[in-house]
């Protein structure tokens, strides 16, 4: 089946477009001028799919855009299906509420990457930025499950509130990395930032570089947990290579005791 | 019919129905991996006195986290059984092994709780962590694996195991002239069998000497010894002894379906047919024991 293709074409103000149509649940069954007719928001006005994308294909659950989506938000929210690539960077809430399938971003998300996501997979080559796989104001549970590979860099609160599901960093985090999260696993190859795991009740931050952590983290033991082996293993099916140190040992730090304490972070020893 | 100058019995073995599992055991060298293997494995040779069938398998060649590994496989009257025997025998003795980590090796539609019942030991502390298929992929959705800490780490066990319909009972007698050679046959046979993937024998080194028959004189018992096989009894009894026979050995043969017992009975059989083996039979119970019957004379015609 061949994909459905979206040319971006120019957006003629500075105001996002709001795009959640763009969902490979919603063209599987969708001749071409049916998808051409879907409707899209900008601003307080509502549009024609078409007057910004030029599409190519029909009936797919495999979209292809084409050309820097970084204004369109909301791409693949809600989808349980399929595939979306992107050729360029894409706007807030990609993913979010994401049930399942995969959305390969060969460029930067903008904020609110996969929010509340629930499964699927989502790769970005390039950065994320803040609040990726995180809850939204509010909400009592962030991502829920799935997976979130950025090969960059991310930003504030990634992972924050996070209950389930797996989160890879490849590069650096900004402050606040799984902060309030309440199980699930983050994986930061790159440098923390400050206050990595505050308010944390329970799941897992494992960090390939030292970390200044907050006063409420208490140290456990060094140790190689069998259990990283295991997710080093499943990532390198995901095809991310892991750095992992000589023995696979790390330093087991329990916390945050200013909360329930039952999460952990460890530090490549 | 004749095999290599051995008369093979117009018989067949009546075998029955079981539930099978099969887990995968991990550690830090194959050395562990197979201790605990060993340990778990004791004490399980027949359903009539230990609860469960339960042999070590194949080597693995891939482990979840990349360690030496050892299938074992398990077999029991109900699933509640099998879920019984598993929880006892991973707490009790592949937990208790240094360095080991307990999965799921059988892919079936049934799922039991193991992991699940066995986190408690944790006392609160146990962690739970979930993979998606594609980080694992069996094609059978999230597994979900516990992390119980323990003295020397963590204990890895995955909360739930598959369990499935399998064939307990598959078996075939060698008749020898001695002892020793009988052993012989029935050691060639064994290490034919265990190239049959899906299959376990379970008693000492697949070999069983006290075979029975159904029922006893005694109200208590339901399984008495095969007398109609103890060279010893056969003036005492209707013996089924050909002149010429001083030892009897039964390889007992438990398997995932019918069509691996019988592949696993036709290698052993082929391969214990040789010089002292003068008669191969099998028990049958006239068919008071089980619904599957394979008949010796098929299982070595193709």
């Amino acid at each position: 089946m061949s994909p459905v293709v979206l040319h971006m074409q120019e957006i003629p103000t500075n105001i996002p477009l709001e795009a959640e149509t763009i969902c490979p649940d919603l063209f599987a069954e969708r001749a071409q001028a049916e998808i051409e007719a879907m409707p899209v928001a900008l601003g307080n006005e509502t549009h024609r799919l078409a007057d910004f994308f030029r599409v190519e294909g029909e009936r797919s659950d495999e979209i292809v855009i084409e050309g820097g989506a970084g204004r369109v938000k909301w791409i693949g929210s809600g989808m349980t299906r399929g595939r979306i690539t992107v050729h360029g960077d894409v706007g807030m809430h990609a993913g979010s509420y994401m049930r399942g399938g995969e959305i390969l971003i060969d460029g930067n998300a903008d904020d609110f990457l996969g929010v509340e996501m629930q499964g699927g997979l989502i790769h970005v080559k390039g950065n994320a930025r803040h609040r990726a796989g995180a809850s939204y104001r509010g909400s009592k549970y962030g991502m829920q499950g799935g997976i979130i590979v950025v090969d960059g860099n991310v930003g504030h609160e990634v992972g924050a509130y996070m209950r389930r599901g797996l989160i890879v960093i490849k590069g650096n985090a900004e402050d606040f990395l799984g902060a309030m999260m309440t199980n699930g696993t983050i994986c930061l190859f790159g440098q923390a930032g400050i206050r990595t795991g505050a308010g944390m009740q329970k799941g897992t931050i494992y960090c390939r570089r030292p970390v200044d952590l907050l006063p409420t983290f208490a140290y456990d033991c060094t140790y190689a947990p069998v259990f990283l082996q295991m997710l080093f293993k499943g990532l390198k099916q995901l095809g991310v290579e892991t750095p992992v140190p000589g023995n696979g040992s790390v330093r087991r730090y329990h916390g945050d005791l200013a909360d329930v304490g039952k999460g952990e972070i460890l530090i490549a020893a | 019919m004749e095999i290599n100058g051995v008369c093979i019995d117009e018989t067949y073995a009546e075998a029955f129905g079981m539930y099978a599992s099969r887990v995968l055991i991990t550690a830090c060298s194959k050395g562990w991996a197979m201790e605990a293997a060993r340990s778990m494995a004791g004490f399980g040779t027949s359903v009539i006195g230990c609860g469960c069938e339960v042999a070590i398998g194949t080597e693995a060649t891939e482990t979840p986290d990349d360690r030496p590994g050892v299938s074992v496989m398990l077999f029991a009257t109900s699933k509640k059984a099998v879920q019984e025997q598993l929880i006892n025998r991973i707490g009790q003795c592949v937990m208790t092994a240094p360095t080991s980590a307990c999965y799921n090796d059988l892919e079936a539609e049934d799922r039991l709780s193991i992991g699940g019942k066995l986190k408690f030991f944790g006392d609160g502390f146990q962690i739970s962590k979930r993979f998606e298929p594609r980080m694992f992929g069996n094609g059978s959705g999230p597994r979900r694996f516990w992390r119980i800490p323990v003295m020397d780490g963590e204990f890895i066990v995955e909360d739930r195991f598959g369990v499935q319909k399998g064939v307990g009972g598959g078996n075939f007698l060698l008749l020898g002239s001695e002892l020793s050679v009988t052993l012989q046959a029935a050691e060639r046979a064994i290490e034919a069998m265990r190239k049959v993937p899906g299959v376990i024998m379970p008693f000492p080194g697949g070999v069983v000497r006290s075979g029975s028959k159904v029922g006893s004189r005694y109200k208590f018992l339901n399984a008495s010894s095969n007398t109609a096989f103890c060279p010893s009894l056969r003036g005492a009894v209707k013996s089924e002894l050909p002149e010429g026979v001083g030892a009897v050995l039964e390889i007992v043969v438990d398997g995932l379906t019918p069509e691996a017992v019988g592949e696993a009975m036709r290698v052993g059989i082929r391969a214990a047919c040789g010089p002292g083996v003068v008669k191969i039979s099998a028990g049958n119970y006239g068919g008071k024991l089980g619904k599957h019957h394979f008949h010796l004379h098929q299982l070595l015609a193709g």
